[in-house]
């Protein structure tokens, strides 16, 4: 069984005693535990169910490399599903469950799966579910939707309760893992002088020197690095930070690092997680490397676990995995373990080692301890179901004929080391396969390269396939002092240090245990445990034509779970590459993409929640709105007033009253979201010209003019007034989309082709509160107020001028998008609510009332006024909406003018406004299509029009639209249908656009 | 006038690593012209003391003027001077091009203080707030999490920052999230 020993563990001494819950049970644990040195210290080793087979599944590793402890965690709320128990840090309370099994984790349904193995093959998704077609909606989704991932998702109606951030951070170099080589090349760079930012995702520093041994500088490997720990924390330029995790690297020296703040401490308050977005010059990826599993069958059985992460859970956490090891390797590392575990008592019936040769000095030192070791020897399967209880013994060089039955309870397996290459990978970085040591290590030849050309990423250590403390520090104090140089630092080499040699014999490739392991065999040999993966599976994807290693991937999911293949890779590809007949580097390895492990979606969304989701952009009425019944609608990230609602009135009401009142009495528009741009300058009417169709360099000072924009393709893109202010100044409304919009339009034609134009573009559109004061008293009001003359002779129509109203600052334009007497009035924002509230209140005598969009809408389309967005799309011209008088023929150019004279453009049969009246008074559905008879090429109904605004006029009373149809103009009087969804039909006759007051004498008054 | 209010009429957060407050109205003025005009540069120095450049800040007292782009200056003034210092600035640049606009109403104003503002400012702002990188006298137009925002440091611990008015309740909510307590990061 798995427990605690009594000699203590490097990060659980002193800790104290911890409960958690698991699947219901409570366990005890050790602060510094992570969880699966916890439930191991509970002889907990079935900790779930495969994906696909739900096979009992152990730990299998200690880092973030583990494929098979996944839990649910947490309860309603705080629930997250998919949580690797390696680095999940035990705290007081944990509450975790076991993933894909019903009904318990002891006993599983779903383990039929594996009697049915020989049934589900790779590629069984696509073989299966293509037919009978009719299965697919029915049967198989509902089935997969069911099976479908490991955890389960959070609940719809949860909130996650904690709060995560963004921090953005700068530096020279980044060093990328907090281990020996990582901590060295971090001296290293810093000892040039430049700014330096260490990172490492455990919580502790020195990665796995400390329980590897060996000596640096003649102290042991664990005094240096707390040696060389407490020298960098004594570094101004350097900053050190534990459990934040190099995620991803991108262009530019972007790098996304992942902390873990509060995860371990969810009682303290501040962030869970922190998502750093960091700029460095240069990058040092000192990653580490990741065991390899052997493919023997029986490898995924419960206790079989990768080498050092046995020795990692007796050294590190004082937990004995089990009573009797055996270890098989092809490789010295491994020799370590049996090693330790003979030192603390433990019993280590044999080392297997499938190298004939066999191992080095370690393996003398193991047989010195008394240890059986059996090389050229290897595992023909491991006998156990949910716990390993014996191996069988046999010839690697054979098929798996039975030598001997060694029982045991653990088996920890080394295939070798590969190279944490992803970092390095993620921005380009390329691999060599280097032949000794069977594996893919970073080509320092080809780096990521960076914006100069250079490149921007190197390695050190072990990722750099420095296997040996006597090569790697040298490698990254040089990896170090590079980047630094790199960077602008000094020329400063400081000592190398030197790790002591060690002589281990080379690493000999094992890809199948036996080398003749038959069919059987390796339809029990694991490749990628998450995704239920075998020997056998790729072979087929091999056989049946997937050559590409991007192809067998997808088509046998190896690798293509939450793990990334951290694991099965290098396996998978070997197993590939020999089916294939081809050698490892021809078949290459699939792509690494960040993020390195998975990271919260909380730390990716950062503070953007709740009341900071998303800006939300505020007139100065809107707390007198909100408290005066207003309906909000957005308007883009603007919120406005749908209509204000008096008590118990609904919208429809709210709306009909408003439209009524405006028109018979005074209404009151926050118009303050419309763009307000001065375009200023000696040729500033010159460049109006080619913005707008229509000329604006005639116009008088004084005076108003509608305009439209349409971009260099010939569609309108805004509309608006514009006042010109004085001879070099106009003032430009777009509408309230458009502010940003177009203003940024502007400024490119200035800055990219005219930019020997002298004119400048100010963005005012905030600093005016702007009130629209409409209706038949609309003049008695203003009167009431005082100030500045608004009789008709010294302010007409289309004209504005300066003064004050009421004692305000006011620039009155009169303007009228609602076929009223009307007045746009902007004042300075700072006054906007007293001058809005000074409005209501002399007004009051004169029916005031506010007003919002829809009556706005209404009032407009009863005029046959456009609006951007309804009745243009980003694919109508002005002359599909009747507007050529507003295309100057007297200019020689302007924006769109060309376009207009495509063949498309000038085509007699485009779709143009008209008004609609429906026969029943009815209100057409928005966007609703005319039709006629037939089906076009794609079998649909044929269509001639649709409606583009569509409305309740209470004025009226029935509805009106306008739409764009097919000749419409030339088609005034003719009925035509429009299908409601559910298929009725509504009729509607094709009118004139312009219902009320056709002369526009109401506003000329 | 006491008709003129500033957006949140001085809202403040002092519960968490740093204070958030905003400041009441602020006279402003985009200035766009020829930085390198002699007129245009003695106009700025009698305004703000000095003229700024690149990414930089002049102040004097509660005046400034601020480098917005190579053709952009935010001249600062008391709320109430704005009217004749554009008439100053119309008087003293006649003959040149140049565009003096009234922005004070379109702006709220924050100040971010306290020994981790610098942490607050980091998280939200994709700029370099390290010591050594940012400091008096520095002036960035970047933005904060999801809006344009400009900010300088008015001393060691303080940041003015600068934004539009419609966004004013976000840029308070932002700040104080950002401030929340336990949230050092204490990177600098």
């Amino acid at each position: 069984m798995s427990t605690r020993l009594k000699t203590g563990g490097r990060f659980t001494d002193g800790g104290e005693q911890l409960s958690f819950d698991f699947n219901g049970t409570t366990m005890k644990g050790v602060a510094g535990d992570t969880l699966a040195s916890a439930l191991l210290a509970n002889d907990q080793m079935l900790v779930g169910r495969s994906f696909k087979y739900h096979r009992p599944r152990g730990i299998v590793a200690s880092g973030g490399e583990e494929p098979n402890a996944l839990f649910n965690m947490g309860g309603t709320n705080d629930f997250e599903p998919n949580q690797r128990a390696t680095v999940t840090e035990l705290f007081d309370g944990l509450k975790v469950a076991s993933q894909n099994h019903w009904p318990s984790l002891e006993f599983d349904v779903g383990a039929i799966n594996t009697h049915l193995s020989r049934f589900l093959p790779a590629g069984f998704y696509y073989k299966m579910f293509l037919y009978p077609r009719a299965f697919w909606k029915h049967v198989y989704e509902p089935i997969i939707r069911k099976s479908a991932g490991l955890g389960k998702a959070p609940r719809a109606e949860d909130r996650d309760p904690d709060t995560y951030e963004h921090f953005y951070f700068f530096c020279d170099v980044m060093v990328v893992g907090g281990g020996i080589a990582g901590l060295q090349a971090a001296k290293a760079a810093a000892l040039t002088g430049v700014k330096v930012l260490l990172v490492e995702q455990t919580a502790h520093w020195g990665g796995r020197a400390p329980v590897d041994g060996g000596e640096v500088d003649g102290q042991s490997a664990g005094d240096y690095v707390d040696a060389l720990v407490a020298e960098l924390a004594t570094m101004d330029n350097v900053t050190m930070r534990t459990r934040l995790m190099g995620a991803g690297v991108y262009d530019h020296g972007y790098v996304l690092g992942y902390e873990r703040l509060r995860e371990h401490t969810p009682e303290v308050a501040g962030p869970r997680h922190r998502l750093w977005r960091i700029r460095a010059a240069q990058i040092i990826t000192a990653t580490g490397a990741i065991e390899r599993p052997i493919s023997f069958a029986g490898n995924d059985i419960p206790g079989v676990m990768l080498a050092a992460a046995v020795r990692d859970y007796a050294v590190n956490f004082g937990v004995s995995v089990g009573d009797r090891t055996v270890v098989v390797t092809n490789n010295d590392d491994a020799y370590r373990t049996g090693i330790t575990l003979k030192g603390l008592g433990l019993d280590v019936p044999c080392i297997i080692d499938a190298r004939s040769g066999g191992g080095g000095t370690l393996a003398d030192d193991a047989r010195a301890l008394g240890i059986r070791v059996e090389n050229g020897k290897a595992i023909g399967m491991v006998k156990g179901g949910k716990r390993v209880e014996a191996v069988e013994l046999c010839s690697q060089a054979g098929e798996g004929g039975v030598l001997e039955v060694i029982p045991c309870d653990v088996v920890a397996m080394s295939g070798g080391w590969s190279p944490v290459v992803h970092l390095w990978s993620h921005c380009g970085g390329k691999l060599v396969w280097d032949e000794a040591q069977s594996h893919f290590r970073p080509d320092s030849e080809r780096p990521p390269l960076g914006a100069t050309g250079e490149g921007f990423v190197s390695v050190a250590g072990s990722a750099n396939g420095h296997m040996q403390l006597a090569e790697l520090m040298g490698d990254a104090h040089g990896a170090g002092l590079a980047a630094g140089r790199a960077t602008g630092g000094t020329s400063a080499k400081g000592h190398i240090p030197e790790g002591t040699p060690t002589s281990e014999n080379p690493v000999e490739p094992v890809w199948l245990m036996p080398q003749g392991a038959g069919y059987k065999l390796r339809s029990k040999a694991w490749l990628d445990y998450q995704n239920d993966v075998k020997v056998s599976d790729v072979q087929l994807a091999a056989q049946e034509g997937f050559e590409s290693v991007e192809h067998a991937k997808r088509y046998t999911t190896l690798g293509m779970a939450t793990d990334q293949g951290k694991l099965s890779n290098i396996n998978g590809l070997a197993i590939l590459s020999d089916a294939l007949g081809q050698p490892i580097p021809q078949t290459g390895t699939t792509t690494f993409r960040p993020p390195y492990t998975p990271i919260s979606m909380g730390a990716i969304g950062g503070e953007a929640r709740g009341k900071v989701f998303q800006p939300l952009r505020k007139t100065l009425l809107y707390e007198w709105s909100d408290a005066n019944g207003a309906d909000w609608e957005p308007v883009g990230a603007w919120r406005r007033p749908f209509a204000y609602l008096q008590p118990s009135e609904s919208v429809h009401d709210a709306v009909n009253r408003e439209v009524k009142n405006t028109r018979e009495a005074l209404g009151l528009l926050d118009a303050s979201t419309l763009g307000k741009l001065i375009v200023k300058g000696p040729d500033a009417g010159k460049f109006l010209d080619m913005l707008y169709t229509n000329m604006m360099s005639t116009l008088k000072p004084g005076k108003c003019r509608y305009g439209l924009m349409c971009s260099e393709n010939g569609f309108l893109i805004d509309d608006g007034v514009v006042a010109r202010i004085d001879d070099e100044t106009f003032l430009c409304h777009t509408t309230t989309g458009g502010a940003e919009t177009i203003h940024g339009h502007m400024e490119e034609w200035l800055q990219t082709e005219w930019w020997d134009w002298n004119v400048y573009v100010a963005n005012v559109t905030e600093q005016f509160a702007q009130i629209a004061v409409v209706g038949p008293n609309a003049r008695k009001v203003l009167e009431k107020l005082g100030g500045m003359d608004v009789s008709k002779e010294a302010l007409a129509f289309m004209e504005w001028g300066d003064g004050t109203i009421g004692g305000f600052d006011a620039r009155v334009f009169r303007i009228s998008f609602s076929g009223e007497l009307s007045y746009e009035i902007a004042v300075p924002a700072s006054q906007g609510l007293a001058f809005w509230e000074a409005l209501m209140e002399a007004g009051e005598e004169f029916g005031a009332m506010p007003y919002g969009t829809e009556t706005l809408h209404i009032l407009r389309a009863e005029k046959g006024f456009i609006m951007i967005g309804d009745e243009t799309d980003g694919t109508v011209i002005p002359q599909d909406l009747n507007l050529q008088w507003a295309l100057s023929k007297k200019k020689e150019d302007y924006l769109g003018k060309r376009a207009h004279q495509r063949s498309h453009m000038t085509d007699p049969d485009r779709w143009k406004l008209v008004g609609l009246e429906t026969l029943d008074k009815s209100v057409l559905p928005d966007g609703a299509y005319a039709v006629e008879d037939g089906v076009n090429a794609n079998g649909q109904r044929n269509m001639f029009g649709r409606v583009t605004s569509t409305y309740y006029s209470s004025n009226l009373e029935r509805g009106i639209a306008m739409g764009l149809v097919k000749n419409g103009p030339g088609r005034v009087g003719e009925v035509i249908d429009f299908p409601k969804e559910g298929g009725a039909i509504i009729k509607a006759k094709i009118i004139d656009p312009v219902i009320y007051d056709k002369e526009g004498a109401k506003p000329n008054v | 006038m006491s008709n003129a209010v500033s957006a949140l009429q001085g809202a403040s957060y002092v519960d968490g690593i740093a204070d958030v407050t905003e400041f009441g109205l602020r006279g402003m003025i985009t200035l766009r012209g020829d930085l390198s005009d002699k007129k245009l540069i003695k106009a700025v120095k009698s305004i703000a003391g000095a003229m700024p450049g690149m990414r930089s800040i002049a102040l004097e007292e509660d005046d400034g003027a601020a480098w917005m782009s190579p053709d952009e200056l935010l001249l600062m003034v008391p709320h109430g001077d704005v009217a004749s210092t554009i008439e100053g600035l119309s008087k003293s640049l006649a003959g040149t091009h140049f565009l003096a606009a009234d922005v004070s109403d379109a702006r709220a104003v924050f100040e971010v203080s306290g020994p981790k503002a610098r942490d607050v400012m980091a998280k939200l702002a994709p700029v370099d707030f390290a010591n050594s990188a940012f400091e008096k006298g520095m002036f960035r137009r970047s933005r904060l999490a999801q809006v344009p925002a400009a900010f300088w440091m008015n001393e060691q611990d303080a940041f003015t920052v600068v934004c539009f008015r419609s966004v004013a309740q976000y840029m308070f909510d932002l700040l104080s999230v950002a401030a929340q307590p336990g949230s050092e990061v204490d990177a600098f």
